[in-house]
Parts: structure tokens; C-alpha cells; sequence
């Protein structure tokens, strides 16, 4: 927490256009020179109810949501139920002011619509006694007269914006800048005028708050502004995949919806099905048909991937699935994050997991990852697994756009040309070895594939166990060697894994203590763990992305350099740090956990609160997480 | 080139080709119906001069199922009432490839229902056999959906309760644009059935009806039939919607009624396949998905150039 940072939140109703006014600002805040990230709170809701999106904007690095925030710009909601009625949800023509004041810091600034949020309704709030206790700088403005006069009501976020940066002492160039990319003739005369005319008014405010814009140079190179999604889909495109099947559900939904934009221009193809169990079997009769493909969903969607899913490691069909986790059980919250799918993921399915499960941490590894997955599924017939959440797939973030400046990969993997099938392995009665014991030349314990066209390919996939060429067998001595042969893979994936480096550390070489977690919190562990070594601390972490295969040496040996680590994750029953032990079988009494399941992400402090009060041995102050001690302790 | 070369090509075909050296014998039950499908899929795949290299044919789960062993072509045996979506993924996939889906009546009318009812409305250009034994024949003879109602079976004892699904009249409704009904005791007109099915450029639905001796002891042996299209007492158009659901209706009614009719029920006119809608939309390529990946020439687009653009 430097006084170089902003934590600028919108809030309003859902459908009143919070999402793309942060993202335009977001971009104009990183065309400055800043580093951005943001952090989107919304209901399950299409119209109305209380929703925020935070965009914090640093001068060096922004990897994670930051500590409440020092900005409200409260719009009102358009959408609020009836404000004279005592509804089960409040007053929703206030929330927009009251949901958000719990977490604005001392000092903060807010600006709210006074043409939407009546004066009367403030005063029942107390703010102003609020504001007198906690420093706050308080700056009412008819932002919808404002977009009024010069256009039309939907343009009071940009009143807003205006309104912003005379507060800040921000150059509106930017911003405008991105109103000239997406709107022409009157519409962008009108949002210009609304800018301006919010600016000018928020000059006339004697303004006596500590909070401008952070020092910002130029940017060294271009960079782009990406969500969690983006990267999955931009990196499944250029591994090559020109087929994706789905049915929607949140949050899988953006990867699904940016696949399905941009696939016919990419030449490929996408369908919406009829339901989860469709998708996921298209998605492998696609890929059984020589093509490179994937499917997705969210908890309760892949849950009916589960048997499709079994079929894929089973017949050695190469698939890529991906589940983008909400809170749970069942329907759950549909809009909030969690990682508490992680077990399901690895294990949902009849007789023993045979797959590669990766979560990414941040918008690079899920690009990278997503390409990783491809290249395992498609190299080693199996299907390739990537666990995200909520959080990261909506989560904006600036990253150099030469990172994404790759080669794509067309390459189908271990399948083999016809002239190949002709010099292959003696044939079986006419059909082609498929499933061969111990093919040479290949990768350890993958047989090369056919794939329908070619001439003397023809081989059976099937679901049961089977024979080299296909066909269902229950001979035992069979069976144990094609077990062996598809599991075996794993060993191989493994050791291709470790060259590839997917764990994050973070910290001191070494270190008293350790932090692990997995997933898209860790760039928040990272914080915390630079805080507490500033504070004095000895800490050190690991950000961890290959949950099957594990990495069992790596993981190993960072929990064997520390004295005690704190395993942090966003579910109520530990379950990473319950794969953990199980994978390794030792380090029980090493391991204690810190976890929220609230619905809402780790902010960095609380990390550090949870850590301290871990190897203090203290109760933890707060409700909204929960501490388990190691085993034994 | 082609990286596929047993698509398309014009060749004399021999019944025998589509038998596998491994598992030449099926195992079905002695006077089972399942024999006469895969006599009929062998000789219609013969007549059209199809090599088994180009034909994939997937099936769902049950005696109907086993059909992927009998008939040798590539296959995929895939789970209990899934056939269907991975078959038209296929055809999506590389259109050159002739695919055939095909499995119980409780694998395609019961648990795999809702994938029936969509592939039917997207008129995949595939074809689509179910082996209509109006029993559960695999896991020893439960009520299935086209059980006659009172239908006695160990999981309904005192008899079904529920009027059996309406195969023909479902998939009309559905959206198949093609739909016949044969039977295991008419060979010759299963055959010709067939390879009009898999000519036809559409989702092409054949009912079935294997007799099951096994387990469904009481089942008629759906002799005598009559094949309606050489019958002067059934007069319709079969090109015709509404002439053709009524024809429907009658004959499935007539079924449990002990009459069995069989023949071609609707065939329509210039419905274009889902590949060509697909397509006229812009949203499937012109060439077959599948050559790109074994071509290698071919250009592969990249997000750095086309997309990361508008994020900076
Ligand atoms: C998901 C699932 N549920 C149940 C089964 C067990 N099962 C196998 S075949 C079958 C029914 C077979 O009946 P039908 O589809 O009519 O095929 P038939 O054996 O009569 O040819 C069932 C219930 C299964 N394999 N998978
Ligand atoms: S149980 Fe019935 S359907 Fe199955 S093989 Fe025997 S006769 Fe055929
Ligand atoms: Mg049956």
C-alpha cells in the first residue's frame, strides 16, 4: 500500500455499463504508463442490484486486487427496485453509495450522482459524520443532468470519468482517446461534452484530498489489456484449435463466446449444443475425426462432462476441457469465485484419473498453459484439463503485447501419415495396432494414431477395455498392459512438465517460512509475501500449476527448505493442501491452511493478517476466512 | 492432396470387406434381430462402393451397441446414448467421411433422447440406426421406451404404465428430414433402406425393429409386414409433411396393435444439409476442417497479429 497507487471504484447496477466504462479507463490509465488490475464484484443479476468494478493502477506492478480502495465514483442504480417499498433487497437506489463505504480507506474520495442518489436518502446514511470520522472527501455532482444536457442518460459514467480526472489532476486525452476508437459523429461529440463538462464542474470544488494521479512515465513497449479468458482463448487458437462445442454457463461462458467470434475467421468451427454431455462428446468426435479441439464448462456443467470425459481416457482421444470454478455446491454463486471444484476436477469420472490437470496463476500462464494442454493431449492422447475461476476469468490485466507475439501450432501431434499406416506394426486381421504395446519411435507409452479417411487406418475406439487394435477384450494379461501403457504416460508428462517450469516462486531463496497456494491468487500471495518480508519476516512461496501429474520434487523440496507453510486457497475444506499430503504422504504437520469462501477474492492484507496470527498461534480476528492448524498440532 | 485417400474414391465393393478378420462371428443371442442390421449396413455399404477406411460408424451402449465389433469400417463405441454428438462432430469435422450412428432404443429414444431431438433439427448429413427391440436387451430385459404399455419386465412388474414414445412421429417433428422404418425380418428391404439413408444429403433416421428372443419373449416377430410403399391400401406423399404424419401416426399406433408396417415414411425435398447452413453463414470453412491439420502448407492465423491489435 504506497500513497502511488489508486483504487478507483465504479459502482451502479448491473446493465449500467460499469464493466465497459472500468475497462475504458483501465486502458487509459495503462496507455499513461500505468500498471493495471482489476477486480469485478456483481450479482447474478441482468438488470439492477449492486455491482463494482475496482481498477487499481500503479506506477510498479499491479498483480492483484489491492486493500479496499481510495475512490468511489457511485453512480446509482437505474435498475433499483422501488425504493419506497422495504424490499428484501435493500435500498437499491442507495447501494451504489452505502454497499461500498465499508472498505474505503481513510482519506478516500467519493463522488456520487446527485441527480440519481437524493440528498435526503444520503443524509439517513450519516455520511457526513462518516466522512468527518474517516477523512473522506465527499463531491456530489448531477452526473445525469450532466449527460443530459449534452446527450443522453446513458452517458453519465462518462460525467463520471470527466469528473475523476479533474480530481485527480489527470490528462483526459487518454480516455477521450479510446471515446474517438469506438464512437464517431454526434454520440462521440456528445460523450466528449459530457467529459468536459464534468471535468469543469469538478473544478469548481475546493478540492483538499491527498490523492492524484500516480507518477506515470511512458510506456516502455505496447501493452495489452487482457482478461483471464482473453489469454485462454488466444492461446487455444494459436495451439491450433478450430473446434469448440459448449453450452453456456458463467463463467465459462467468455471463453466460449470469444472462441465462437473469432473461430470462423480463424477458419474453424464452433457449435452451441444442447447441453454439457453434447458438448464435451462433440468436442471429442471432433478430435477422434483428426481435428484439434475443446470443450468447457462450470461446476455443474462439467459434472455432466464427467462420463465423455472417462470415454477420452479410455479410447485415448486427445481433448482439451477447461472449468472455470464458482462457488459451490450445486447452483451455488453463480457470479463469485471459489476454488473448491479442484477435487472434481481431478478425480470426477469412474475407475482410475488418467489425465493432466494445470491451473494458471495469472493471464500469461493461462495463455501458456492452455497451449501446454494442447500439446500434451494432442502429443500423448490424453485428455488435458485447465482449472480456473471467476475471478481470473474476468480480472483485467496489462501485459507486454510482444508476449503474445507466438508461433501457432497446427501440428495434430501423434498422429501418423498414411505412407506411415502402411509400414506400421503387422496389422491386426486388417485393422491398424491403434492401441500398440510398445511402439517405437514415439513418446513412452504413446501408440500412433489414424485418424477416419486414411487408407489402412482403421482401427475401433471404444469406451471398454480392448485389445491393440480396438476391440473389446477382457483377457487379463491385456488389460494390465494397456493400464500400465496409458498410465504410464503420466511418468512421461511429468518429466516433459518439469522442463517447462510451471510453478511460480516468489520471495527470498530461503526462507523461515513458505506460503503455497495454486491458482489464480496468486499474484495477491505474492503481495503479501513482499510485505511481510519488508516487515521483517522470513517468507517465501510457491504458486503451484500441475496438480496431475504433481509435481511431487519441486513441491517437495520447497516444503523441506521451510519450517512451516501456510497452504492459502479459496474453499472451506482445504482440499489443495489435502492433494498435497496425499501426493507426497509426509509434511502433515508442516502444512496449516488459510481459507475464504465468502464469494469474495483474498485481499493482500488479509494474507499477511493470516499469517501472522498463524505462527502466532492467535485466533484470527476477522469472520470472513477461516484458519485450520496443521495435522497434529 | 488429400491427406485421406480412401475418401471418395470409385471403387467396386465387396460385402465381405466390412466383415473383421478379428471378430468375424457376432456374439448376439441365436435369432437375434441384431444380425439382420449389420447383414443390411454390410450390403448397402457394398452396393455404394464405400471402403471401410472412409466410413466411421459410432455406437452408443447395449447388444445394439456390439455392432461396431461385427462391421469393420473405423468406430467409435462410445458411452450409452452418446452416439449422436460424436458422430456429427465428425461429420463437421472432415464432411468427406460417410458416417453412420446407430444403438438401442433405450440408448437413443430413452437416455440419449435429447441429442436425438437436436441432431434431427440440425439435419447433420449422417445417417442414424435404431435397433428397436422395444426392450433393454444388454442388461437383461427391462421396460425400454417403446415397450407396450402394460408391458410386463423384473423393473415393472405389474406392467408399464406409460404410452411408448412414437419414434417416427419424434423424429419428424424433430427435424430429420429423412425417416423409414425396416425390420430384421425383411432384409432386402433393410438394405435398400439403408443406402438410400446414406445417400441422402441429411439426418437420415431408420427405425429399426430387431426382435429380441431373449428377453422379449411375448414381441411379435413382426411377420407378417407390409411394406407400405408396395401396398395399394396406403396412399401418401412422401415428400409431404403433414400426409406423412399422419401416416406416421397410424403406423406406430398399428404396432402395438400387432400389424407392422414398414417402408419410407418422409423424405424431404432441397432441405439442405447443416454442413451447407453452416457454411452459408460463414461459420464452417469450404474445405474439409480436418485436411488442414495434415497439410503442410497450410497457413495457420495467429492471435499476435489479428486480435491482440485491440487490447493495447
Ligand atoms: C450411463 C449408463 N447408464 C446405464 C448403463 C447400463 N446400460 C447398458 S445398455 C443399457 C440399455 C440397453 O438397451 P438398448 O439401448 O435398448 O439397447 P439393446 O441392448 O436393447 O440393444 C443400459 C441401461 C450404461 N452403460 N450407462
Ligand atoms: S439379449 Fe436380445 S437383443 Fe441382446 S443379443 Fe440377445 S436377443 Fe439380441
Ligand atoms: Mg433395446
Amino acid at each position: 500500500m504506497t500513497d502511488q497507487e489508486l483504487i478507483w471504484r465504479i459502482a451502479g447496477g448491473s446493465g449500467d455499463g460499469i464493466d465497459s466504462n472500468s475497462r475504458y479507463f483501465a486502458k487509459a490509465l495503462m496507455r499513461s504508463g500505468l500498471d493495471v488490475f482489476t477486480h469485478r464484484h456483481y450479482p447474478s443479476r441482468i438488470r439492477g442490484g449492486h455491482t463494482y468494478v475496482e481498477v487499481r493502477a500503479t506506477p510498479d506492478g499491479a498483480a492483484s486486487r489491492g486493500d479496499g480502495y481510495n475512490f468511489l465514483l457511485a453512480l446509482g442504480d437505474s435498475f433499483a427496485r422501488n425504493p419506497s417499498e422495504d424490499a428484501y433487497y435493500g435500498n437499491e437506489e442507495l447501494k451504489p453509495l452505502s454497499e461500498n463505504l465499508d472498505d474505503l480507506r481513510e482519506g478516500g474520495i467519493i463522488v456520487y450522482d446527485s441527480g440519481l442518489i437524493d440528498e435526503e436518502q444520503v443524509a439517513e446514511l450519516n455520511l457526513e459524520e462518516r466522512a468527518e470520522e474517516n477523512d473522506w472527501h465527499v463531491y456530489p455532482v448531477d452526473l445525469r443532468g450532466i449527460a443530459k444536457e449534452h446527450g443522453r442518460e446513458i452517458m453519465r459514467n462518462n460525467a463520471g470519468i470527466g469528473v475523476t480526472a479533474a480530481l485527480l489532476d489527470m490528462d483526459t486525452s487518454e480516455y477521450e482517446g479510446i471515446m474517438e476508437e469506438m464512437w464517431s459523429d454526434d454520440i462521440l461529440e456528445a460523450n466528449l461534452a459530457v467529459i468536459q463538462d464534468g471535468y469543469e464542474q469538478a473544478q469548481e470544488f475546493e478540492q483538499n484530498h491527498d490523492i492524484s494521479m500516480p507518477d506515470h512515465e511512458e510506456p516502455e513497449e505496447p501493452q495489452a489489456l487482457v482478461s483471464g479468458s482473453d489469454a485462454i482463448a488466444y492461446g487455444a487458437l494459436d495451439a491450433g484449435c478450430r473446434f469448440i462445442a459448449g453450452y453456456p454457463m458463467t463463467p465459462w461462458t467468455d471463453v466460449f463466446t470469444i472462441m465462437s467470434q473469432n473461430l470462423p475467421q480463424f477458419g474453424g468451427i464452433s457449435e452451441q449444443v444442447e447441453d454439457e454431455i453434447a458438448a464435451a462428446a462433440l468436442a471429442l468426435g471432433a478430435s477422434h475425426t483428426g481435428v484439434k479441439s475443446m470443450s468447457g464448462s462450470s461446476g455443474g456443467g462439467f459434472a455432466l462432462m464427467s462420463e465423455p470425459l472417462g470415454l477420452a481416457e479410455m479410447s485415448e482421444t486427445p481433448v482439451v476441457l477447461i472449468e472455470a470454478m464458482r462457488a459451490g455446491p450445486s447452483t451455488g454463486m453463480p457470479t463469485k469465485p471459489e476454488q473448491a471444484d479442484l477435487e472434481h476436477v481431478l478425480y470426477t469420472s469412474q475407475g482410475d484419473s488418467t489425465r493432466v490437470v494445470l491451473a494458471p496463476g495469472d493471464q500469461q500462464e493461462c495463455y501458456e498453459q492452455i497451449r501446454t494442454a494442447f500439446e500434451l493431449a494432442y502429443d500423448y492422447q490424453i485428455p488435458a484439463l485447465l482449472i480456473y475461476d471467476q475471478k481470473l476469468q474476468g480480472e483485467l490485466r496489462n501485459v507486454d503485447a510482444s508476449f503474445f507475439d507466438q508461433e501457432p501450432d497446427g501440428d495434430p501431434g501423434s498422429v501418423i501419415t498414411e505412407e506411415e499406416i502402411a509400414e506400421a506394426a503387422e496389422h491386426h486381421a486388417g485393422k491398424f495396432k491403434r492401441f500398440q504395446y510398445d511402439a517405437e519411435g514415439g513418446k513412452e507409452g504413446v501408440s500412433p494414431r489414424s485418424v477416419p479417411g486414411q487408407k489402412g487406418g482403421r482401427f475401433l475406439a471404444t469406451g471398454n477395455e480392448h485389445n491393440e487394435a480396438g476391440h473389446i477384450s477382457e483377457d487379463p494379461d491385456n488389460r494390465v498392459l494397456q493400464m500400465n501403457r496409458r498410465l504410464g504416460k503420466l511418468e512421461s508428462i511429468r518429466e516433459e512438465l518439469d522442463e517447462k517450469g510451471n510453478q511460480t516462486h516468489h520471495g527470498p531463496d530461503e526462507a523461515e517460512y513458505g506460503i503455497m497456494c495454486w491458482g489464480s491468487h496468486q499474484g495477491t500471495v505474492f503481495e503479501a509475501v513482499d510485505r511481510l518480508n519488508d516487515d521483517g519476516h522470513s517468507v517465501k512461496a510457491i504458486g503451484v500449476s500441475d496438480l496431475m501429474p504433481y509435481p511431487e520434487e519441486e513441491v517437495s523440496a520447497f516444503l523441506e527448505s521451510v519450517e512451516e507453510c501456510l497452504v492459502v486457497e479459496m474453499n472451506a475444506t482445504a482440499q489443495f493442501r489435502g492433494l498435497t499430503q496425499k501426493e507426497l504422504g509426509r509434511f502433515g504437520p508442516k502444512l496449516s491452511s488459510l481459507l475464504k469462501y465468502n464469494g469474495n477474492p483474498f485481499e493482500p492484507a488479509e494474507i499477511v493478517e493470516g499469517f501472522e496470527s498463524s505462527i502466532e498461534g492467535e485466533e484470527l480476528a476477522v469472520s470472513n476466512m477461516k484458519y485450520v492448524p496443521a495435522a497434529g498440532d | 492432396m488429400s491427406a485421406f485417400s480412401a475418401i471418395g474414391e470409385q471403387r467396386e465393393a465387396d460385402e465381405d470387406e466390412f466383415t473383421p478378420g478379428i471378430e468375424p462371428q457376432p456374439t448376439w443371442c441365436p435369432g437375434c434381430g441384431d444380425f439382420a442390421v449389420n447383414n443390411a449396413l454390410k450390403k448397402a455399404m457394398s452396393k455404394l462402393g464405400k471402403n471401410p477406411d472412409e466410413v466411421l460408424l459410432c455406437t452408443g451402449i447395449g447388444c445394439s451397441g456390439k455392432l461396431n465389433s461385427y462391421f469393420e469400417s473405423y468406430g467409435f463405441h462410445t458411452i450409452h446414448g452418446r452416439s449422436l454428438p460424436v458422430a456429427r462432430a465428425a461429420k463437421l469435422a472432415n464432411p468427406g467421411v460417410e458416417v453412420v450412428a446407430a444403438g438401442g432404443d433405450g440408448d437413443g429414444y430413452g437416455i440419449g433422447g435429447n441429442h436425438f431431438m437436436h441432431t434431427a433439427r440440425e439435419n447433420h448429413d449422417m445417417t442414424y440406426i435404431v435397433f428397436n427391440n422395444e426392450i433393454f436387451g444388454l442388461t437383461k430385459g427391462q421396460t425400454s421406451p417403446t415397450s407396450p404399455k402394460g408391458h410386463k419386465s423384473k423393473t415393472q412388474p405389474s406392467g408399464s404404465a406409460k404410452q411408448p414414445v412414437r419414434p417416427l412421429s419424434l423424429s419428424l417433428a424433430s427435424g430429420a428430414s429423412y425417416v423409414a422404418r425396416t425390420a430384421a425380418v425383411n432384409p432386402n428391404q433393410a438394405a435398400e433402406i439403408i443406402a438410400e439413408a446414406v445417400e441422402h444429403d441429411g439426418f437420415a433416421h431408420i427405425d429399426f425393429l430387431t426382435q429380441c428372443p431373449t428377453w422379449n419373449k411375448d414381441a411379435r416377430q413382426y411377420v407378417p409386414y407390409t411394406d407400405v410403399q408396395d401396398s395399394d391400401d396406403y396412399d401418401f406423399d412422401v415428400t409431404n409433411r403433414e400426409e406423412a404424419g399422419k401416416m406416421m401416426y397410424e403406423v406406430e399406433s398399428k404396432l402395438y396393435e400387432g400389424e407392422v408396417l414398414t417402408g419410407r415414411f418422409y423424405k424431404a425435398e432441397d432441405r439442405p444439409s447443416y454442413g451447407e447452413e453452416k457454411r452459408a453463414t460463414g461459420e464452417m470453412p469450404e474445405e474439409p476442417l480436418a485436411e488442414r491439420y495434415y497439410d503442410e502448407d497450410a497457413e495457420w492465423e495467429r492471435c499476435a497479429e489479428q486480435l491482440i491489435q485491440k487490447h493495447t
